[in-house]
């Protein structure tokens, strides 16, 4: 009898190990340790057996069955994992293929780099202070040192709207008096920024309308060596750690001493290269100690009180930093243009 | 100003290279712009060394078998001389003349493999020197044209020159340079390197003619840069190097009979000393009208002027020298003319502003009209030249003058600004004198002219110098404390230092208590006060070298700037609602802007316009940013797909109250196109329409707490039926919808066939005041919601807003959401009806609602809807 057992034993192993697939399995199952299976058949011989060897029957039978179910239960978990992976790689993809790329907006690049001056100089305690676009020449020019019929005046060349005295101003510098004369006696750091007019030719380095950010700091303890030093920490933030920073001399009629700031090329940090013309230096802005007749058209004693100003083109920035060739982009506003940033 | 770096050499020992003397000009504000360079490495032809080299010609003999070549034999600095073949018709006069060693003739000589330009081909090209045979004799070496070295376009010959006048000659004494640099406390400057040796022939060109010629941009303050020497004073300065000056002394005639000293034949002078502080004059007689020496004429061309002849070329050299422009008058002429007013008396020379309706014909043959400002030199005969700007023609001198009046005089600069502007001429003097002349140079530059032309021009100087200077200008003085250099520059020099570094540019300094006292140099123009003192201290002492620090200063009250940090706000929200932002030209035209009218309608308000636009269409700042909107959407349509625009910016709006204008903060946006990008997967999706713009702005009023209303409204912009007016209460605040057709074909923004354009434009005056900072929040609901849809049978006419409107009202508090979900209109409803299905939200802060109690509310709903619209439920 016990040998039967074994031989039955033997047979439905053979029976799993011959059943593929997850329906296959449940008829073996079925057909072997079912209600009606080929095992619980066997259990019906008990009763032909003595009663001597009846224990040892039962706890083979018992332990036959056990592991035929462990042995069932591996097939099964076995048949399910190849039936799922079977059913996700139908269902692979071409994940080359392009995603659905919702359509969203952005700020246009020239917002983008003012928010950075912005950001910079807010952080040093600078306000942006806003002033009109179409100026009086006394604003724009007079009470900035550039008498009428100075050459310095030919440095800009202005539209003239047709009501006399009144300008589109050439630079943000004109927004200087009108933040002092408002904030006088208070210590100043304001941000000027804004949209200039040149009366100029259109080309890919030049255009009739630019925007502009000029920087005022007015105090009773300010010195062209803070000048110096607040703004190459401006251009080491903007442009990166690593920049050097260079101070010539230069000339505008409301700054004395005056200065042309460069940076190291930010393309050959120096080496010289097309960008740079093979100087090293790119020049990112003018700038300067408030020129005494200024302050004193803003209301404040020049004999006490000391300032700086610079002035700098948020476009030219950006070209900079991104390798933009025309300016004239900036105003054409073409979407292919616009969406690089 | 260009600058040829050998000259520059003359008053200044120069120990660095051209890059270091770049920028070191360049750092002390005479910024080097480029570098040209003429045969030296960097040059577009660089001139080798070994095979360009400076050759004698020791003799000249004819072809044997060319009538037109000869054969020259010249010494190269090699064991034998060589001889080449040339067709140089300036060596013709020199065939069979035997040895021509006495004469000392001088020519540049390339040997086989030197690369030239092409002397007989236009333009500049290169090629490299071959050797072959001509009309039989064997050559491979050539006598150089100066377009063959690239120094000019000349090639009618060669450029044959004696040895003497290869280079610069001390030419004048150098005595009165060192009395000037006495008067000026300076110590006396060192020997010159001179005599420099004649060169040997086989020197490489490149050491004789070879250059470097900065050009140095000139800014307002740096007029006393226009000239070689003032550039010279400057290096002479920063590089702690003496300045020699050239010699100003005159060696006139002795006066004697039929020589009668100067100032009892010329007499000058003037109505307006303001207008011409000084006029100088010296009488050179017996010039010859020949070539000038070539090292003039090289100088010359590398400052960029063309040689003429000696006369008109040393007024140009001593222009360019020492910054004086000069004019040169043929004395006959004058001599002549007052034979007519004063046949006993001297020339009568008088500036003055012209009398009403005055003409002159300038040199140039043209017949000016003058501003009643423009001052003339004139005589009793009439006008002679434009002061400052142009001579006149009739006493400018000819081929034939011998005797010249030398004149050098001072103007206001502001006076010849206005002038050569208004008459356009911009020549080397105004553009000098509009920048500013010291009057001092007047006196230097008449004397060093009349020097020259004695020297080269083989004149006699008649004895004495007519100047005319009725009120010469003081001295400039300034009293400087060290204190405020310090506190300007945040540099802190001991007192001594700052004297040492204004000396070395020639400021006189003196102590005076804790102060010095400052006297500038009478060469500057452009010292006004004790500022412009520390900007010279900190130029000499170096930008780079003074510290950088930190504001230390007192931090101003902080201030908001709530317009800007709101209009922001608005970029950023209208960014991530899927619009691209523009910025846009705010000049345009009434006509550009009218196209957003198709029926009319003007503006009332008054444009600012400009009396010189940049072109016709752009001479009015504007009054619409979605006319610039607009225009930017036509010009993508041509590419885009999808067009979804914004920009926030100003309008300007002529004002009654003052000169300038408001200017307004308004938002335009555009969108047409597709709705979205299109991708593989979902074929073409929809277009823009209506609803989109309307969900947008619903999106940003509510994410920014504005409550706005929207009601339909007409505008002539729009398209009738689907414009409507954005109000917060009664405050009209913007109008948005689907724009014209007439207003779409205008701008020919090409949107495809039933593609809608829509725009809004709100007023951001209005609007961003109404932005509140902060606003109370919605607690989160702690009991369950119940969920109802309700479909309404309406007029077509009604508005759905009133619909939505009444449902919240009757809803009340229980009724948390109102959401529409379908709109329908057709043929299961009866005519003149529409039905509008909502869902919605039930829910009660402090207890789950039960089916009674939404049902309630439900009835009540339906109840209050038919007696208020009219509504029934959907069946
Ligand atoms: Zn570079």
């Amino acid at each position: 009898m016990l040998e039967e057992l074994e031989q039955h034993y033997r047979q439905a192993t053979a029976a799993l190990a011959a059943s593929e697939g997850r329906e296959a399995l449940a008829a073996w199952h079925r057909d072997t340790l079912g209600k009606k299976g080929s095992i619980y058949l066997l259990t019906r011989n008990l009763g032909a057996l003595s009663a001597e060897e009846r224990p040892a029957f039962g706890r083979r039978l018992n332990e036959i069955k056990a592991h035929l179910e462990a042995d069932y239960d591996q097939r099964l978990a076995e048949a399910e994992a190849a039936a799922l992976e079977a059913q996700m790689a139908a269902g692979a993809l071409d994940v080359t293929l392009p995603g659905r790329r919702p359509a969203h907006g952005r700020l246009h690049i020239t917002t983008r780099t003012l928010r950075d001056i912005y950001r910079i100089f807010g952080d040093m305690g600078f306000q942006v202070y806003r002033s009109p676009d179409v100026e009086t020449d006394e604003m724009n020019f007079e009470l900035l040192n550039f008498p009428p019929h100075h050459p310095a005046r030919e440095m800009q060349d202005s539209f003239y709207t047709t009501t006399p005295g009144v300008i589109l101003r050439t630079h943000t510098s004109a927004g200087q008096i009108r933040a002092m004369r408002e904030y006088y006696p208070d210590p100043i750091r304001v941000v000027l920024p804004g949209m200039c007019y040149r009366n100029e030719q259109v080309t890919a380095r030049s255009e009739m309308q630019f925007t502009q950010v000029e920087l005022l700091a007015v105090g009773d303890d300010i010195s062209f060596a803070d000048l110096k030093g607040t703004l190459t920490d401006f251009a080491r933030r903007l442009f990166g750690a690593d920049r050097q920073t260079r101070f010539r001399a230069s000339y505008f009629p409301f700054t004395e001493p005056s200065a042309e700031m460069d940076i190291s090329c930010i393309l050959c940090n120096g080496a010289g290269c097309s960008i740079c013309k093979y100087t090293g230096w790119l020049e990112i802005l003018g700038c300067g100690m408030v020129h005494p007749v200024v302050l004193r058209n803003g209301g404040y004693d020049p004999e006490r009180y000391f300032g700086f100003a610079a002035g700098m083109g948020p476009e030219r920035i950006a070209m900079l930093k991104y390798g933009i060739d025309d300016i004239r982009q900036f105003w054409a506003n073409d979407l292919r243009f616009l969406e690089q940033f | 100003m260009r600058v040829p770096l050998s000259w520059l050499r003359e008053y200044v020992d120069i120990d660095l290279s051209v890059a270091e003397v770049a920028e070191i000009l360049t750092n002390a504000g005479l910024e080097v712009e480029s570098v040209e360079y003429l045969g030296l490495p960097g040059a577009e032809l660089e001139w080798d060394r070994e095979r360009i080299v400076l050759a004698q010609v020791l003799r000249v003999e004819q072809h044997p078998d060319a009538d037109r070549l000869v054969l020259a034999t010249v010494d190269y600095g090699a064991a034998e001389p060589k001889v080449a073949v040339t067709g140089a018709p300036n060596l013709f006069a020199y065939v069979g003349r035997g040895d021509l060693t006495e004469l000392r003739l001088f020519a540049p000589y390339a040997l086989e493999g030197a690369t030239l330009y092409d002397g007989h081909k236009d333009g500049r090209v290169k090629a490299k020197l071959k050797g072959r045979p001509l009309r039989g004799i064997y050559n491979d070496s050539m006598l150089c044209s100066e377009k063959e070295l690239g120094i000019s376009e000349e090639h009618e010959g060669i450029i044959l020159v004696r040895g003497d006048e290869i280079r610069a000659e001390e030419q004048g004494s150098r005595g009165a340079g060192e009395r000037e640099r006495a008067d000026r406390g300076l110590p006396p400057a060192p020997p010159p390197p001179r005599p420099p040796a004649l060169p040997a022939p086989g020197t490489p060109l490149q050491d004789v003619l070879g250059d470097a010629v900065l050009e140095i941009a000139i800014l307002p303050n740096t007029a006393r840069a226009t000239s070689i020497i003032g550039v010279a004073r400057e290096l002479a300065a920063l590089t702690a190097k003496p300045l020699r000056l050239p010699g100003y002394d005159v060696v006139a005639a002795a006066a004697g009979a039929g020589r009668p000293p100067i100032d009892q034949r010329v007499v000058i002078t003037t109505d307006r000393p303001d207008l011409n502080p000084r006029f100088v004059a010296l009488l050179i007689e017996g010039v010859q009208q020949i070539a000038s020496p070539y090292w003039m004429q090289h100088r010359l061309r590398l400052a960029g002027q063309r040689p003429i002849n000696v006369v008109v070329d040393i007024s140009n050299y001593v222009m360019l020298e020492v910054g004086q422009p000069n004019h040169t008058f043929d004395y006959d002429v004058l001599r002549r003319r007052a034979d007519g007013y004063a046949p006993d008396g001297p020339v009568r020379i008088h500036t003055r502003l012209p009398h009403p309706g005055e003409t002159i014909t300038t040199l140039d043959g043209a017949e000016r009209k003058l501003e009643p400002y423009t001052i003339l030199v004139t005589d009793p005969a009439g006008n002679l030249s434009i002061g400052g700007i142009m001579g006149g023609r009739e006493s400018e001198i000819g081929p034939t003058t011998t005797n010249v009046l030398l004149e050098a005089a001072s103007w206001d600069f502001i006076n010849i600004r206005r002038s050569a502007n208004a008459l356009d001429l911009h020549t080397e003097a105004a553009y000098r004198f509009s920048r500013g002349v010291p009057p001092s140079l007047a006196l230097l530059g008449a004397k060093r002219a009349a020097e020259l032309l004695r020297l080269l021009a083989g004149g006699t100087i008649a004895p004495g110098i007519v100047d005319t200077y009725p009120d010469p200008a003081p001295p400039v003085v300034i009293d400087l404390d060290p204190v405020y250099a310090r506190k300007l520059s945040g540099l802190d020099l001991p007192a001594g230092e700052i004297a040492a570094l204004l000396r070395r540019l020639e400021f006189v300094v003196e102590p005076a208590g804790e102060r010095l006292r400052v006297t500038a140099p009478d060469h500057r123009l452009d010292i006004e006060g004790p500022h412009d003192l520390v900007e010279e201290v900190c130029r000499l002492y170096g930008y780079d070298r003074i510290p950088s620090t930190l504001l230390a200063d007192t931090l101003p009250p902080q201030r908001r700037n709530v317009a800007l940090e709101r209009e922001e706000r608005l970029r950023d929200l209208l960014a991530q609602l899927g619009l691209q932002e523009v910025w846009t030209y705010r000049l345009t035209s009434a006509a550009r802007e009218a196209r957003l009218l198709p029926v009319g309608q003007p503006d009332d308000r008054p444009y600012v316009t400009l009396s010189n636009p940049p072109a016709p269409d752009r001479y009015a700042m504007r009054h619409s940013v979605l006319s610039s909107v607009l225009e930017v959407a036509a010009a993508n349509s041509r590419h885009a797909p999808r067009i979804a625009l914004f920009e926030i910016g100003a309008i300007y709006l002529g004002s009654e109250d003052g000169p300038l204008p408001d200017e307004l903060p308004r938002l335009a946006i555009v969108m047409t196109g597709r709705r979205q990008v299109e991708d593989w997967t979902d074929g073409a999706p929809a277009s823009f329409d209506f609803y989109d713009l309307k969900g947008i702005l619903d999106a940003l009023f509510a994410t920014l707490h504005v409550p706005v209303t929207v009601e339909a409204a007409a505008h002539p912009s729009y398209r009738p039926g689907r414009c409507a007016r954005l109000l917060v209460g009664q405050q009209v605040i913007g109008a948005m919808g689907e724009l014209h057709p007439g207003v779409v074909k205008g701008f020919d923004v090409r949107a495809e066939r039933d593609q809608a354009v829509l725009a809004a434009d709100i007023d951001l005056q209005a609007l961003l005041p109404l932005i509140p900072d902060s606003y109370r929040y919605t607690a989160l609901p702690a009991y369950p919601p119940v969920r109802e849809d309700l479909a309404l049978v309406v007029d077509a006419s009604l508005p759905a807003s009133a619909v939505e409107a009444a449902l919240r009202a009757a809803g009340g508090a229980l009724l948390r959401d109102v959401a529409l979900f379908d709109v329908y209109a057709g043929s299961q409803l009866p005519g003149g009806k529409k039905s509008l299905a909502y869902h919605l939200t039930f829910q009660a802060p402090d207890k789950t609602l039960t089916d009674a109690d939404v049902s309630r509310q439900r009835g009540r709903i339906l109840r209050l809807l038919e007696q208020q619209l009219g509504a029934t439920l959907r069946g």
